[in-house]
């Protein structure tokens, strides 16, 4: 690998202040792989060859890119520091206050300051892992199938509703359960069937990450597993998986970063309540994000306080989840 | 190829229709474990088909009611008015202002995204790269609900001024005519605020594939005395162009269906506004109008004729999926 | 490897959460009264469970008030309400899913798209349903106009403000009924509630009520006159706080709350200011509409009389005159005893409420008594 130069002329040096580091490197490029290496040294110090001009556009052309490339770095970069320090300066004096994390909103109303949010973060846990442990198995196995197993029509159905699940509105998928629970079935509205909806959100992003990286798992590994008389499905248990485990990871937890942080559904589905309610099938259960919904529509500071502390919350969860993840894809994954 | 290089897969991958990468039926030996495993693989993709068929029928079975006694034409009418023996509904807005937001969202999310992916896989020094990663990802840590009270509150008012310098200096474009909303909440704005929360999705599954780049393709360009910038367009995007515009679809569907930042930020606009193509308008999409009138759907008819709109979302990302399948057929066509 | 690690992860952030649990507590009193809650849980009235109820948003602030008095004599009861809207609640309360409703407007006795409300209800509940007015608040109609503090508006320029007609501050209709104000030539940006409230259809019954040659629209729950669309209450309000010129209509407290300029409304006797007292006065005025304990309340918009402010919208408890339940039946009973008590319908009018006329609470005070 190329060690690479950290010095980027800015766009507006142009060609002229590139080609105190261009010329350089666009001599020794056009020496290494033309001819042109024959030139007399003189042609260096003056006008440049034709050659001597391609080297430098090309040159140019490179260090623009890795401009480019910073430049959509530290631009991404923007929003992101922008909506922490929001939710960060607004929203972290409650949570230094141990009261957040050990008490519910029970009877505090939108007037009154205290109360905690550990009734939604409950919530929020308990819902996001009944959805992860219900759609990443059903998400990791139907992309096993798509990449290792189908094939002919059936794949190609599988693959195309994989499609339109993506598509489906969050709003829709809130509609759908609660037809099917509350309408078709008559039961009451609980947190499972918050999942259930959240469910249909989560399959197709795990199944589409997860198929990208299984694919890229080299052919050369399970020939030489098959090779050896492992069978197919310890070959994807034991080389496939592990070998794509961290893209794996990435994919699950960009999933339920979604779904935890989704909250058309739960208007629909699970209204909110402020005390403490962990069974997830009796009765409402509280989450952020409904907490979050609940107190965006009040203009009174103690209100606005707790939306942007619980939006603090709920990101720092998610982004401990992250770490999580992260720490278990490094020590998981095959050594390259 | 794959004999030469000895880890190439970018001819081997399978196609998205689920074609195995090799024969593997072969290695499957018929063990109970490997009947078991398969069944299982099976049994998912044939759950997943189940889901979207039940609530594709649910849909139509929701939908076709209302549309039935629609006096107005679904597709073309501007109209929306859903209640009494004679409703009038149709879609033309909500598409335009779906289309339009999507768009604007995916013309920054995907080239940008792409940016940041080969700037951590590429560019990136090596102490960097990860952070790097991390943060971006923190970027999709973030709750849509916090995204659209982010972009009401504390975007939004930052960006009234360049709203204004738009319609000023290029009013005379039909796309930024001033339609009289106020600035930060716009179509345009609401695009660019989807673009953020779209960008780590692109990003992320990018930066995957783009690091499964075989070195071999990676050195063989730089050896031939390719930049930097050339080794990455001849060898990195060839390579990862599928798991770009699958990432790009991935996004495209959350795009499309973003509900709840949407119906925070954007104006709607009153029955019987005047049509414009302005991009600094106000208007609802799919999912936002579902939204704000989910909490009255009172009567079946009005509920079916949400939810035939929520149908046309449903067919607008498959559209899309089935366009990006079809680019990405047709490009390993030609790379044979 | 990959499934062990998996359940690490997952048992790590169980466990964690068993411990979040442990701590966990509802009890939010501890730190303003020294007994805690637990000491005043067993006076005579006070069952113990679980209430649910969702509906009109418009009276969420009064209810929540409510509910926090009521938990603090009661410690045992856990009342929840979502402020949805008016029309989620009646259908999740026909649905089941709710124990009361609240609604911005009384079930409805006539046929729409083939089901009558009302009917349906007492389907649902086997006996009728009755409806109990809660809560009387105030529409404001709320402006943000640099300079001007005081402001008049009669029902005719309300209406044509709203359906566009006036689209400058200026404007000589407003002139005329503000002499002496500085009206500055801006235009107006009219902001209304996107989503489907029982507010808006309130506020277009008042304007057809009392301006019905300027407002021609049925009064509805989804916006019909003009202007930029904004997310319930808060969106509105919020959304005028930051356009200068504009205006909207709110219920009191979030012109209050947002700060914004209130207009006095000139039903033709004379500009009525917002005050409790003025709205008292017009929902006394307020004619009784149902049978028996059935109590519908039908406002005069149209009301001349001086110093009533005519804007007001009633908001309803929708209950089973029996319900299925006793043990539900009994803790309906004893929060909306608490709701309608005199000491919490007082405690509502700073928060941008009116209290129920005496007159009224007596009749509702019946009524509740009579639920089974």
């Amino acid at each position: 690998m190329t060690t690479s130069t950290t010095a980027s002329p800015g766009p507006s040096a142009g060609s002229a202040g590139a080609s105190a580091s261009g010329t350089s490197r666009a001599g020794a490029t056009s020496a290494a792989t033309t001819g042109a290496a024959a030139t007399p040294p003189s042609t260096r110090g003056t006008a440049p060859t034709e050659l001597g001009h391609k080297a430098r556009g090309r040159a140019v052309k490179d260090q623009l890119a890795r401009v480019v490339m910073w430049a959509a770095f530290l631009l991404a970069l923007v929003p992101l520091v922008w909506i922490l320090w929001t939710v960060g300066s607004k929203g972290y004096h409650l949570l230094l206050d141990a009261q957040w994390w050990t008490n519910s909103q029970r009877g505090i109303t939108s007037r009154r300051e205290g109360g905690g949010a550990v009734h939604a973060i409950q919530g929020t846990l308990i819902q996001g892992l009944t959805t992860a442990a219900i759609s990443v198995p059903i998400g990791i196995l139907t992309a096993i199938y798509l990449v290792e197993y189908g094939r002919g029509r059936l794949a190609k159905a599988v693959s195309f509703m994989v499609d339109i699940l993506t598509g489906v509105p969050s709003i829709v998928a809130g509609l759908f359960v609660y037809a099917l629970w509350v309408t078709t079935f008559g039961l009451q509205r609980v947190g499972f069937a918050v999942c259930l909806a959240l469910v249909l959100l989560m399959i197709p992003v795990v199944v589409r990450s997860t198929e990208e990286m299984l694919k890229l798992v080299p052919n050369e590994l399970r020939e030489a597993s098959y090779a050896l008389g492992v069978p197919k499905w310890k070959t994807i248990m034991k080389v496939v998986l592990p070998t794509a485990f961290s893209g794996i990871v990435t994919g699950v937890l960009l999933g339920l970063a979604r779904v935890m942080g989704e909250t058309a559904p739960l208007l629909i589905l699970g209204p909110y309540t402020k005390s403490i309610a962990t069974d997830l099938f009796g009765g409402l259960m509280p989450t952020l994000p409904t907490m979050i919904n609940q107190d965006r529509t009040e203009v009174l500071q103690p209100a606005v306080d707790r939306m942007w502390a619980s939006a603090l919350t709920l990101i720092l969860i998610v982004l401990l989840l992250n770490v999580a993840g992260r720490v278990v894809a490094r020590f998981g994954s095959v050594k390259r | 190829m794959s004999s030469v290089t000895g880890v190439s897969l970018a001819d081997e991958t399978p196609g998205p229709h689920g074609s195995a990468p090799l024969s593997g039926d072969g290695a499957g030996t018929g063990r109970l474990g490997d009947r078991l495993f398969g069944g299982a693989a099976k049994g998912a993709g044939l759950l997943v088909i189940a889901l979207v068929t039940l609530v594709g029928v649910f849909l139509l079975w929701q939908a076709i009611p209302a549309l039935a006694r629609n006096d107005a034409n679904f597709l073309t009418s501007r109209e929306w008015s859903v209640d009494g023996a004679h409703p009038r509904f149709g879609i033309v807005e909500l598409l335009w202002t779906t289309v339009t937001v999507s768009a604007i969202a995916m013309l920054i999310a995907v080239p940008v995204g792409v940016a940041v992916a080969l700037f951590i896989t590429q560019y990136a020094p090596a102490w960097l790269s990860r952070p790097a990663a991390s943060l971006i990802d923190l970027l999709a840590a973030v709750p849509s609900i916090v995204y659209g009270i982010w972009g009401l509150r504390t975007f939004g008012p930052v960006f009234e001024p360049v709203q204004g310098f738009l319609q000023h200096t290029l009013g005379w474009i039909p796309l930024f005519t001033g339609a009289g909303i106020s600035g930060g909440s716009t179509i345009l704005f609401v695009g660019i605020v989807l673009a953020i929360m779209v960008l780590p999705i692109v990003t992320a599954l990018s930066r995957e594939v783009f690091a499964q780049t075989p070195v071999t393709h990676k050195e063989g360009a730089l050896a031939l005395g390719a930049t930097r910038w050339e080794m990455i367009r001849t060898a990195v995007l060839p390579f990862g162009k599928p798991g770009i515009i699958s990432a790009s679809m991935l996004g495209l569907g959350r795009a499309l269906g973003e509900t709840i930042a949407v119906t925070i930020i954007l104006s709607t606009l009153p029955d019987g506004a005047k049509w414009t193509w302005s991009l600094l308008n106000g208007g609802e999409t799919f999912a936002s109008r579902i939204a704000n009138n989910a909490a009255e759907f009172d009567t079946p008819q009005k509920a079916g004729a949400f939810i035939a709109a929520g149908l046309v979302l449903f067919v607008l990302t498959f559209v899309v999926n089935a366009i990006a399948r079809v680019v990405i057929e047709r490009r390993k066509a030609f790379s044979e | 490897m990959k499934i062990q690690r998996l359940g690490l992860l997952a048992s790590v952030a169980v466990v964690g959460s068993i411990a979040l649990t442990a701590c966990g507590s509802d009890n939010n009193n501890g730190s303003d009264a020294a007994g805690g809650g637990s000491s005043s849980s067993s006076s005579s009235d006070c069952p113990t469970g679980t209430l649910n109820a969702e509906g009109s948003s418009a009276q969420k602030n009064a209810i929540d008030e409510a509910i926090s008095a009521f938990q603090d004599t009661c410690s045992g009861a856990t009342v929840n309400y979502n402020p949805t809207g008016s029309g989620a609640g009646i259908k999740q309360f026909l649905a089941g899913q709710v124990d009361f409703a609240g609604s911005d407007s009384a079930l409805k006795t006539t046929e729409k798209d083939g089901k009558v409300e009302a009917d349906e209800a007492a389907k649902y509940c086997g006996s009728p349903a009755w409806n109990l007015p809660m809560v009387t608040g105030p529409i404001a109609v709320a402006y943000h106009v640099k300079g001007v503090d005081k402001l008049v508006l009669t029902p005719e320029v309300i209406a044509n403000i709203f359906n566009g007609k006036v689209t400058t501050w200026n404007d000589a209709s407003i002139a005329k009924i503000n002499s002496g104000v500085t009206l500055p030539s801006e235009p107006i940006k009219v902001f209304f509630r996107s989503d489907e409230s029982g507010t808006t259809e309130n506020f277009t019954k008042y304007l057809n009520g009392a301006a019905p040659s300027a407002w021609t629209a049925e009064p509805a729950k989804s916006w019909t006159g003009k202007g930029e669309g904004k997310e319930k209450s808060a969106g509105v309000a919020g959304a005028v706080q930051s356009t200068e010129g504009g205006i909207t209509y709110a219920e009191w407290s979030y012109a209050k709350d947002n700060k914004l300029g209130i207009a006095q409304i000139d039903n033709g006797a004379g500009p009525v200011e917002l005050t409790g007292e003025t709205v008292g006065k017009a929902v006394a005025t307020a004619k009784s509409d149902g049978q028996g304990n059935d109590l519908r309340l039908k406002l005069d918009y149209a009301t001349k009389e001086a110093g009533a402010y005519p804007i007001n919208l009633v908001t309803y408890e929708i209950v089973c005159s029996k319900s299925k339940d006793p043990a539900k039946a009994k803790l309906v009973k004893s929060f909306l005893k608490s709701f309608a008590s005199e000491q919490t319908q007082k405690s509502l009018e700073e928060i941008g409420y009116a209290p129920l006329p005496d007159e009224v609470r007596t009749k509702v005070d019946a009524a509740i008594d009579a639920l089974s």
